[in-house]
């Protein structure tokens, strides 16, 4: 294992930026640490890098403790998020400005760069001036200089985020390709699942300070560990409940609104009667319209309030009768705005209860 | 969060750095004056308040300090009543050579004091050609004034620091958004509404700004009171003529005292301007000039223009034309009969003429090469450092603005004269050291504003980068922080440079005649009635300055904005 953060704890005045996080990066693999604004993602990576120094807990790299290490002797590469760039050097100048840093040859030097900025798709804008270049093509110089001095692990901090929507989903797979063809160990931040989902082997969500699933884009969509973790990556409905025991003792959710739900995960120690918050996703939800009279008790009745007409897949926004508006995924000419329906689980559907 | 680069060098490396820095503004800024402080506390041995008692009930001290605040407050209103409406009238209006008026408007600053008093001397002195031209028009028979005494020394004021109004309120005029002004047409309010209403309240940083640093000025003001104060003393002189006199006790006194003042309001201004940042709401698109259709409309205002920049530039002009007058061709007439280029012929021959002009050269040169890499220093250490004497590091690095010169000298003269090692102390008075000293002391807080504003546009990520890339600290100031800077570094060491070379205030203390400066040996020619010869060196002055400027504008004009404390 490549990078071991243990039992991490950053304060800044008053607020705990960082709570007792625990974190293991393999090598060679690409991870994503995902969260809201002001969860402390970009905290964990200064501490990581060296440019703040944790109050307690301890930084290993290939098993060495790197805690109390200066930035400069650790060779962490970093990409910022607004790139960094000297704005004095040119192109050239700043990816060889590490190799000068650490006193390598001019010829070697020369050769470095060039292949580095090929490497990121910029052959031969050595020459140019860092104030000519586009958005994209900074992004890429401020990767090429972190890239120059083969670092053992890059840091990359939120650098798209400047980049306008469609050029961002463009970079963020070249971004994988050419990060996986080096081969490189690599911690990304970042607040869109989105773009972790695209980046990352491995994705760890956090919020507050805290570490709440670490797990595959996969892990993370189909079981997540908690109502944030389900909340924050992919859309969902939150509907409330208690919990049921049905004829062989499997629990199911009997609904705030009324019908009775099976359930696919269950809180930690889920008990008949507890109150449970259900997450469903709008894919696995079912919508017919009118009105099907016999299985009444197992759906939720409701008016389509919008239609959102998203290319390859429709949305439905639905009212029910306690004010709650679902967002159900179907098809085109699944029902009409301002018609009844009625809604309930596809079959297979992921139920996930948590405890309210 | 992100903003001091504390950890990246470790918090031994700041203390490393911020110690000798402190140690030697302790050194320099506030041992000499607390000598002074104590000095003027002691009597003989003993400690005592009696001279303060004195101060306060002899007549004519008090009168002095009337005098300075007055004078001051005079000031700030007249340079006002020049700036603000010179000001309005360039930023509105468009006519044929604005750009070339408005920018000769600003000249004044290229003035230093003592030249400036002088040339207002020729001008409307009791012999100035202005004087005598008014009389032999209306065929008077004595002068139709006295340029002496208070009146004088507001008319010299004003003159000279118009400036500062015309330059801020310029630069608030150019911030302020458009729209603001078309909003309240839109409401149905007049021109005159409109600016008493909405222009000139927004302009009160500008305002406020401009009024206090005239005051300030005017409060340490020197040169104009000893060439036209006569017997109406303010403090600066008071203190000249206190140390002249040998009442050194006395003198120290007035030198806490006027020292005081200052920090009074120093203190003001930091609070009332620091904490009115003037924040523009709107786009921040500036009002277009106003086109002027009619062609005798541009002409007429081309001409106002031109009359008014004339109007200002009259001493410079008087000071040109002075300097072509050979010794004694200038008695009685309205305009000297005889011009020859006799005197600058006399500055290069004469060995002694020309030993000022490399004198203060060579004592500018110490004094900013000192500046700048000291400040350097100090300012990285304020604004990327975080360090529990950050404080009083951001006081000491501006207590010299607020100490005029002649408090400065004093303290130097006071603290330098005896030689012990163990206290701090070495002899320098005398020496050639004493005077690079003093620039030095005295530009420290120009140097390190204009270095500061650069420092605080310069994104942290990149020392970070550096450091993250195995760059050390030197190789990152070196490569990444002095480029970075350079244009703030380099306007304020031209501001120090040219400040050092025409500096009167503390050199006519400290001055010896081996080492004396430009401004000295101007005063001496003065005192020998030798006219022409002092405008010559006036003139030598003020081109050196310009030339100074133009050669090392280069390393500024990269500054959008300008970093101008």
């Amino acid at each position: 294992m490549s990078l071991e953060l243990r039992e991490l704890r950053k304060r800044f005045g008053e607020v705990e930026a960082v709570r007792g996080l625990d974190l293991e990066l393999q090598s060679g693999e690409l991870m994503t640490l995902l969260g809201p604004s002001g969860c402390g993602k970009t905290t964990v990576l200064r501490l990581i890098a060296g440019f703040e120094a944790p109050d307690e807990g301890r930084i290993l790299f290939h098993g060495e403790d790197v805690t109390g290490q200066a930035p400069q002797r650790r060779g962490f590469g970093m990409v910022f998020q607004n790139y960094a760039l000297f704005p004095h050097l040119s192109v050239f100048e700043n990816v060889a400005f590490g190799l000068k840093a650490h006193g390598q040859a001019a010829a070697e030097i020369g050769a470095q760069v060039e292949r580095t900025l090929e490497r990121v798709d910029l052959p031969g804008f050595g020459g140019r001036r860092v104030q000519e270049l586009s958005g994209g093509q900074q992004q890429r110089v401020a990767l090429a200089r972190a890239l120059a001095i083969e670092p053992p692990l890059l840091l990359l901090d939120e650098p798209l985020s400047n980049l306008d929507a469609a050029l961002r989903e463009r970079t963020r797979v070249e971004l994988r390709e050419i990060l996986k063809a080096v081969g490189i160990t690599a911690l990304y931040v970042t607040h869109d699942q989105e773009e972790a989902f695209d980046l990352a082997d491995r994705i760890a969500v956090m919020e507050a300070g805290r570490l709440r699933q670490v797990g595959t884009p996969e892990d993370l969509y189909d079981r997540p560990v908690d109502r944030f973790v389900a909340g924050f990556v992919g859309r969902s409905n939150v509907l409330s409940g208690r919990l049921e025991a049905g004829p062989s003792g499997v629990l199911s959710a009997r609904l705030a609104a009324g019908p009775a739900w099976p359930i696919t995960s269950e809180p930690g120690r889920g008990e008949p009667g507890q109150a449970v918050e259900l997450v469903i996703r709008p894919e696995d939800l079912l919508l017919v319209a009118g009105g099907d009279a016999s299985a009444a008790s197992a759906v939720l009745r409701g008016v389509v309030r919008e239609r959102l007409f998203r290319g390859a897949s429709v949305t439905y926004r639905v009212e029910i009768a306690d004010g709650t508006v679902l967002e159900v995924e179907a098809e085109r000419d699944a029902a009409a705005s301002g018609e009844r329906v009625v809604v309930r689980p596809r079959p297979g559907a992921r139920v996930h209860a948590f405890s309210a | 969060m992100a903003g001091s680069s504390a950890s990246i060098w470790g918090r031994r490396h700041t203390i490393g750095l911020a110690v000798p820095i402190m140690a030697i503004l302790a050194w320099l800024v506030l041992y000499p004056n607390a000598l002074v402080v104590v000095d003027s506390v002691r009597e003989g041995g003993r400690l005592t308040l009696a001279h303060y008692a004195e101060f306060f009930v002899t007549r004519s001290e008090l009168e002095a300090l009337w005098a300075s605040l007055w004078i001051s407050a005079a000031s700030v209103v007249l340079a006002g009543a020049i700036g603000v409406p010179l000001a309005l009238f360039f930023h509105r209006f468009d006519f044929p050579g604005r750009r070339v008026l408005g920018a000769l408007a600003a000249l004044p600053v290229l003035l230093p004091p003592l030249v400036g008093v002088i040339a207002f001397l020729f001008l409307a002195g009791e012999s100035g050609i202005l004087t005598r031209s008014v009389q032999l028009l209306f065929g008077l028979d004595a002068p139709p004034w006295r340029l002496a005494g208070a009146p004088a020394i507001v008319f010299v004021h004003a003159y000279t620091m118009y400036v500062y109004f015309y330059l801020f309120v310029l630069a608030g005029l150019a911030r302020l958004d458009q729209s603001m002004s078309e909003a309240s047409a839109s409401l149905g309010a007049g021109r005159w509404r409109t600016f008493r209403a909405v222009t000139l309240p927004l302009l009160t940083p500008s305002l406020t700004a401009a009024s206090l640093l005239v005051f300030m000025t005017s409060m340490a003001s020197f040169s104009a009171p000893y060439v036209f104060g006569g017997g109406f003393r303010v403090l600066t002189t008071q203190i000249y003529a206190s140390k002249v006199s040998g009442a050194l006790s006395m003198a120290m006194v007035e030198t806490v005292v006027r020292a005081s003042a200052s920090l009074v309001f120093l203190w003001v201004l930091r609070r009332y301007a620091g904490g009115r940042a003037s924040v523009v709401v709107g786009k921040g698109v500036s009002g277009a000039r106003h086109s002027v259709r009619s062609r005798p409309m541009r002409l007429l205002l081309a001409i106002a223009g031109t009359a008014a920049v004339l109007a200002l530039l009259l001493p410079h002009l008087t000071l040109a034309l002075i300097s072509l007058v050979p010794e004694g061709a200038w008695t009685t007439q309205v305009l000297p009969k005889r011009y020859s280029f006799e005197n600058y012929a006399g500055l290069l021959r004469d060995p002694e003429l020309f030993a000022p002009i490399l004198n203060s050269l060579r004592m500018a040169t110490v004094a900013t090469a000192a500046n700048l890499l000291f400040c350097f220093l100090a300012a990285y250490l304020v604004v990327r450092r975080r360090f529990r004497g950050r404080g009083l590091l951001a006081v000491l690095l501006i207590l010299p603005w607020a100490l005029p010169g002649t408090v400065i000298a004093i303290g130097l003269s006071t603290t330098f004269s005896v030689d012990q090692p163990w206290a701090g102390r070495i002899v320098l008075v005398g020496t050639f050291w004493i005077l690079p000293l003093a620039y030095f002391i005295r530009n420290i807080p120009l140097v390190t504003q204009a270095v500061i504003s650069s420092f605080r546009r310069f994104d942290p990520a990149l020392e970070e980068a550096a450091a993250s890339l195995g760059a050390g600290w030197v190789t990152t100031m070196r490569r990444v922080a002095l480029p970075l800077v350079l244009p703030g570094l380099a306007a304020g060491g031209l501001l120090a440079f040219v400040t050092a070379l025409g500096e009167f205030v503390s050199s006519i203390l400290l001055y010896t005649p081996r080492s004396r400066p430009i401004s000295i040996e101007i005063l001496a020619q003065l005192r020998g009635f030798d006219f022409g010869g002092a405008a010559a060196l006036g003139v030598v002055l003020v081109v050196l300055m310009a030339a100074v400027f133009a050669l090392g504008g280069r390393f500024v004009r990269q500054e959008v904005g300008g970093a101008r404390p």
